[in-house]
């Protein structure tokens, strides 16, 4: 017998539940208990950039709206920051951004809507080896060898999902209509084989009484299932 | 500062790569027994990514966000006296795969009363509301990823699965970590309990032994004498890279 490596096993994911509420969003569920409720600001008061609305509904297999689910948005500051120590730049966020939010569907309709800035582009991997190669061939092996480039990555919302009936919470991106020439060259989208997957991960941008609105529908199963991810 | 594993130039210290989620232990997400997940399944393979550093960071928390009493559940929604049950303290750490813990980091949980009741709008189970019971709390782990919080033990409740499926007694937690891809909610479950091999949610797990880590043993050194019993829960979070070729890792 070899040693034993004695790495710990990750705690096994549960459902979220359908009264998920409760824990993570207690106002909805029908009471005040904290002093505080998380994640009800993403942007914060002093964030730079565009403000914007996001809407859509999640739909499971049936073409029903989840009425219960539970979204988590991570994203980066309108300069392509997170305010967190792995980001070098983290100092320069401004304060009260925390580019973090719960947000809920509406327990009648299914729809959910946050308000957030937009966020910039963000620095993607760098090259695992010295690059030895050109730009072009480099482009060509994204799906060849699946190796995610160093590309900066095109402005995007990183998406949590938990309810009930979900067994371990999806995550996917959420990214911009607007930005047809990052979302050509960013690496993830890039990653997705099926080229007509990856409007799935495209947010519709519009306006609603003179605001930016943004409709992103997520799909768990079915036509047009949303491409999600193993990070 | 270790700049062991960092991915890239970009990065500050505190970013290293993390191990790949080992699926095999975790629910799959069409668990048929589980009837809602038949249409909440996706049905296509996820898209692997490497860590980027969308994936590294994640949100961080301080104790201005919490109130005094958010890891008492015994005294945080008493109006007129303190909620019936069992008292319990429930008590561990929060670890990382590499048996490191996991510092100042968010851990939040809900659960029904002693009665199996949640204090929700769209729970109607026959149990009665506890007037002095709320059900959640929070609280941060301190430097070596200790936690504990005091809350009474929860009842087991019916849920329309099958005509006759009751849930265990359980506890619903939330955990962070350092990035977003340690993200974990899960649910712990108290040992000897008779309806654990009943339950379609619990076996929607694989793998036995991820079930028993689910299940927290009776710690009486932990209780308090002539007041309160004791659970411990430890809860591992996916590790990160730490040592290895570094240099490969930085493209230098
Ligand atoms: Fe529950």
């Amino acid at each position: 017998m070899p040693q034993p490596l004695n790495y710990l096993r990750e705690t096994a994911s549960q459902t979220a539940g359908p009264y998920v509420h409760i824990g993570l969003a207690p106002g909805a569920a029908g009471f005040d208990l904290f002093e505080k409720e998380l994640g009800t600001d993403i942007a914060g008061p002093n964030a730079k950039g565009e403000r914007i609305t996001v809407e859509g509904t999640v739909i499971d297999g049936m073409g029903a709206p989840l009425k219960d689910v539970l979204i988590e948005v991570w994203q980066a500051n309108a300069a392509g920051i997170y305010p967190h120590p792995a980001d070098r730049r983290a100092g320069e966020v401004e304060e009260g951004f925390r580019g973090w939010g719960r947000v809920i569907s509406n327990f009648e309709t299914g729809l959910f809507s946050f308000e957030t800035i937009k966020p910039g582009s963000v620095p993607g991997r760098p090259a695992a080896h010295p690059p030895r190669r050109s730009a072009d061939e480099e482009a060509k092996d994204a799906l060849g060898r699946g190796r995610q480039d160093q590309r900066p990555m095109a402005p995007h919302l990183n998406l949590w999902i938990v309810a009930r009936g979900i067994n371990i919470g999806l995550n996917t991106r959420m990214y911009f209509s607007d930005e047809e020439e990052a979302n050509a060259k960013d690496p993830v989208l890039n990653l997705i084989e099926q080229v007509d997957r990856r409007p799935t991960l495209i947010a519709k941008r519009g306006e609603r009484d003179g605001k930016v609105v943004y409709r992103f529908d997520i799909r768990l199963q079915g036509e047009n299932e949303t491409v999600f991810l193993d990070v | 500062m270790t700049r062991m594993g960092r991915i890239g130039s970009n990065t500050g210290p505190g970013a290293a790569e993390y191990f790949q989620r080992d699926r095999t232990l975790h629910p799959p997400a069409y668990t048929p027994n589980y009837k809602t997940s038949v249409a909440r399944s996706p049905r296509y393979a996820l898209l692997s990514l490497q860590n980027s550093l969308s994936e590294v960071t994640g949100p961080t928390f301080g104790h201005s966000d919490l109130g005094p009493l958010d890891n008492d559940l015994i005294l945080n929604y008493a109006h007129d006296g303190e909620p019936i049950g069992e008292r319990i303290i429930v008590h561990g750490r929060v670890l990382d795969e590499t048996g490191r813990g996991v510092p100042n980091t968010l851990v939040e949980f809900w659960q029904a009363n002693a009665g199996g009741r949640y204090r929700h709008k769209k729970d109607t189970y026959l149990a009665p509301i506890d007037p002095n019971f709320g059900g959640c709390g929070r609280t941060l782990t301190d430097e070596d990823g200790y936690y504990y919080f005091r809350t009474v033990k929860p009842g087991a409740y019916p849920w329309r699965n099958w005509v006759n499926n009751w849930r265990p007694a359980h506890i619903h937690f939330s955990v962070f970590g350092a990035g977003f891809v340690q993200r974990l909610i899960t649910q712990m479950y108290f040992e000897g309990d008779p309806l654990l091999p009943h339950c379609p949610i619990v076996k929607s797990i694989p793998d036995q032994d991820a079930i028993d880590q689910l299940i927290a043993p009776l710690d009486l050194n932990a209780a308090v004498p002539l007041d309160c019993l004791a659970y411990k829960f430890d809860i591992v979070l996916r590790g990160s890279r730490s040592t290895l070729f570094e240099n490969r890792l930085e493209g230098n």
